[in-house]
C-alpha cells in the first residue's frame, strides 16, 4: 500500500470516529440521545476547549511541567538503572544478594508510592519526578542487566585476545552492549516516565496536565476532561516520534532498529 | 641455525569438570611444535578437541597438565604474541568495518589519527577498502571475516591462530579467503596454527598437517609434511597429483577417525 492512501485510510478513521461522536451526542435516535452530553460532551466543545487553552497560552505552563517532570524522571531514572545494572551485572555476588528485594520492589505497583512520595517531598514537581524515577529505574535496571550478562563469548574472548585491559573491555564491550540494551528499550522507558509525572500530578498538584484533568473532572466538565486526553496524547506522540529520532541515530549499527514498538 | 619454536605444546592435557562432578578429558598428551614461520594445519572429526586445543595455545585454557611455550618461555595468562582468528562472529558489532580494525591498533595506545589511515590500508588488501564505513551486518559473512582477517592483522602478531575462521562460509568463498590468507601469509611468513575439519583446505594451505584422533580423549595420531610449491594458488594445488597422493594417504587415516567420532556423536550419552 503507497503512503498517501495508508495516510488517508488513518484520517479516515480519526473523521468517522468524530463524525460518529458529533452525531450520537447531539442528534436523538429513536427519540433518545446515545451519548448523553453530560458523561461524553462533544467533539466541538472539546476542541474549542483546546483552542481557548492554547490561544489563552494558559496550556504551555502545564506541558512546560509535565515535560520537565517526565525529562528529570527519564534521565535520573537511566543513570540509576545504568550504574547499579552495571554494577550488579559484575558482581554476582551483589546482584544475588539483592535479588529478593529488587523482585520485591518491582512488583510492587508503583502509584501506592504516590501518596508517600507526595509527603516526603511536597506536591511540586519532585514528587512526581520519584514516581517517574521508580518506574524508568526498573526497565532500564533490568535491561543493562541483561546487556551486561549477555555479551557474546566470542566478542569478550576476541577483545582479550586483541590485547584489552580490563577498563578497555568496559568501554568497547560491555558499554555498548549494555547501551544498546537500554536504547531498545527507549520507548517504553520514555513513555513510563510520562505516565510517572501524570499519574502523579493526578492524585495531588499545581500544575500539570494531570492537575489540568483531575481539574476538569472535578466540576463535571467532561469536555475539558477530554481536551486533556487529547492534548497528553498528541503531547506523547511528538515525545515517542522524537525517541524514534533519537533511537535511529544512535542504533544504526543494529540490523533492525526500527522494530520497537513500530 | 635452527628456527625457534613459535608455539610449543608439551604433553598438554585438556579436561573439564562436568555438571555431575566427573572429568572428561577432552585432549590427552598433545606434543606439538610450530616453528617461525611455519603453518601448521590440525585436521580432526568434529568434537576431536582441537579448537580446545588452539584455545590452550591462546592461553584462554589452562591445561590439565602439561604446558604450553610461546618462543620458549613458558606462557602465562593470555597469548599476547598471537593473534586469533574466531569461528564465530567475534567483530564488535557497534563499530563499523574501520573502527573495527583500527581498534587493534588504538587498544595499544596508537592515537586515533594514526590508527585510522593503517586500518583503511588494511581494509584495502583484503579487499575491503570501499566498505569502512558499514556495520558488521551490512556485509556478508565473507566480508565479516576479511575484516576479522584485518583486525587481526593490523597488529601484526606473530603468531596467528585460527579456529575454522573459514567454516562457516560457501565452498567459492572459503577458497577465495583461501588464496587471500596465502597472499597475506607469504608477506611475512608468520607462525600459523590452524585448526579444519576440511582436510583438503589444510593441504592445500599448510606446510604440515596434523590429524587428531576422534575424542574424548583425543591424541595427535599423525604429522605430515606438505611439500608442494609454495607460492600456491588453492584452486589449481588441488589438480596437483602430489596432492592427491597424500590425501588419499591422510585420509586413510582420517577416515577411521571420522567414523568413530561420528558414532561417538551420536551415542554421546553412553560414550561418557
Amino acid at each position: 500500500m503507497s503512503r498517501p492512501t495508508l495516510f488517508a485510510l488513518q484520517v479516515l478513521v480519526a473523521v468517522v470516529c468524530i463524525v460518529l461522536w458529533q452525531v450520537l451526542s447531539t442528534v436523538p435516535v429513536f427519540g433518545k440521545i446515545l451519548l448523553p452530553p453530560f458523561f461524553f460532551s462533544n467533539p466541538f466543545d472539546v476542541f474549542s476547549q483546546i483552542v481557548k487553552w492554547f490561544a489563552s497560552g494558559v496550556i504551555w505552563k502545564h506541558l512546560g511541567i509535565t515535560l520537565a517532570e517526565s525529562i528529570l524522571a527519564f534521565v535520573i531514572g537511566s543513570a540509576g538503572g545504568v550504574l547499579i545494572g552495571f554494577w550488579f551485572a559484575r558482581q554476582p555476588l551483589v546482584a544475588a544478594v539483592f535479588d529478593p528485594y529488587v523482585k520485591m520492589v518491582n512488583a510492587l505497583p508503583r502509584v501506592v508510592l504516590a501518596p508517600i512520595f507526595a509527603l516526603w517531598l511536597g506536591l511540586g514537581i519532585w514528587s512526581k519526578v520519584a514516581l517517574g524515577v521508580t518506574l524508568v529505574f526498573f526497565i532500564v535496571f533490568f535491561n543493562v542487566y541483561q546487556g551486561v550478562k549477555e555479551v557474546s563469548r566470542t566478542v569478550l574472548d576476541n577483545g582479550r585476545m586483541l590485547g584489552m585491559s580490563e577498563r578497555q573491555l568496559m568501554q568497547h564491550v560491555y558499554w555498548p552492549s549494555a547501551l544498546s540494551w537500554m536504547f531498545s528499550s527507549l520507548h517504553t522507558s520514555v513513555g513510563f516516565a510520562v505516565v510517572g509525572a501524570v499519574v502523579g500530578e493526578y492524585l495531588g498538584s499545581a500544575a500539570g496536565l494531570g492537575y489540568l484533568i483531575q481539574q476538569a473532572e472535578g466540576v463535571f466538565d467532561v469536555a475539558g476532561v477530554f481536551a486533556g486526553m487529547f492534548v497528553l496524547s498528541a503531547f506523547v506522540i511528538l515525545i515517542d516520534f522524537g525517541v524514534t529520532l533519537v533511537e535511529r541515530r544512535l542504533l544504526v549499527w543494529r540490523p533492525t532498529a526500527s522494530d520497537g514498538r513500530g | 641455525m635452527t628456527t625457534p619454536t613459535a608455539v610449543a605444546l608439551e604433553d598438554a592435557k585438556v579436561a573439564f569438570r562436568l555438571g555431575d562432578g566427573r572429568v572428561y578429558t577432552a585432549v590427552e598428551k598433545a606434543h606439538l611444535a610450530v616453528a617461525q614461520g611455519e603453518f601448521v594445519a590440525i585436521v580432526g572429526p568434529t568434537g576431536c578437541g582441537k579448537s580446545t586445543l588452539l584455545n590452550v595455545a591462546a592461553g584462554l585454557l589452562k591445561p590439565a597438565a602439561g604446558g604450553v611455550r610461546i618462543f620458549d618461555r613458558p606462557l602465562a595468562g593470555l597469548n599476547r604474541e598471537a593473534g586469533y582468528l574466531f569461528q564465530a562472529d567475534a567483530l564488535f558489532p557497534w563499530k563499523t568495518a574501520l573502527d573495527n580494525v583500527a581498534i587493534g591498533l588504538e587498544i595499544k595506545g596508537t592515537p586515533r589519527t594514526e590508527a585510522l589511515p593503517q586500518a583503511q590500508k588494511w581494509l584495502t588488501s583484503v579487499g575491503l577498502g570501499a566498505f569502512a564505513g558499514r556495520y558488521p551486518h551490512m556485509l556478508s559473512g565473507g566480508q565479516r571475516k576479511r575484516v576479522a582477517l584485518a583486525q587481526v592483522l593490523i597488529r601484526d602478531p606473530k603468531i596467528l591462530l585460527m579456529d575454522e575462521p573459514f567454516g562457516p562460509l560457501d565452498a567459492q568463498t572459503r577458497q577465495v579467503m583461501g588464496n587471500l590468507l596465502l597472499d597475506l601469509w607469504n608477506a611475512d611468513r608468520k607462525a600459523v596454527l590452524f585448526v579444519t575439519h576440511d582436510l583438503e583446505e589444510a593441504i592445500a594451505l599448510a606446510d604440515r598437517v596434523v590429524i587428531m584422533s576422534a575424542g574424548p580423549s583425543s591424541r595427535i595420531i599423525g604429522d605430515w609434511r606438505v611439500s608442494l610449491p609454495r607460492p600456491r594458488d588453492i584452486f589449481e594445488v588441488r589438480l596437483d597429483k602430489e596432492f592427491h597422493a597424500l590425501h588419499r594417504e591422510i585420509w586413510s587415516v582420517l577416515k577411521d577417525e571420522v567414523m568413530k567420532g561420528y558414532v561417538q556423536s551420536t551415542h554421546a550419552v553412553e560414550a561418557v
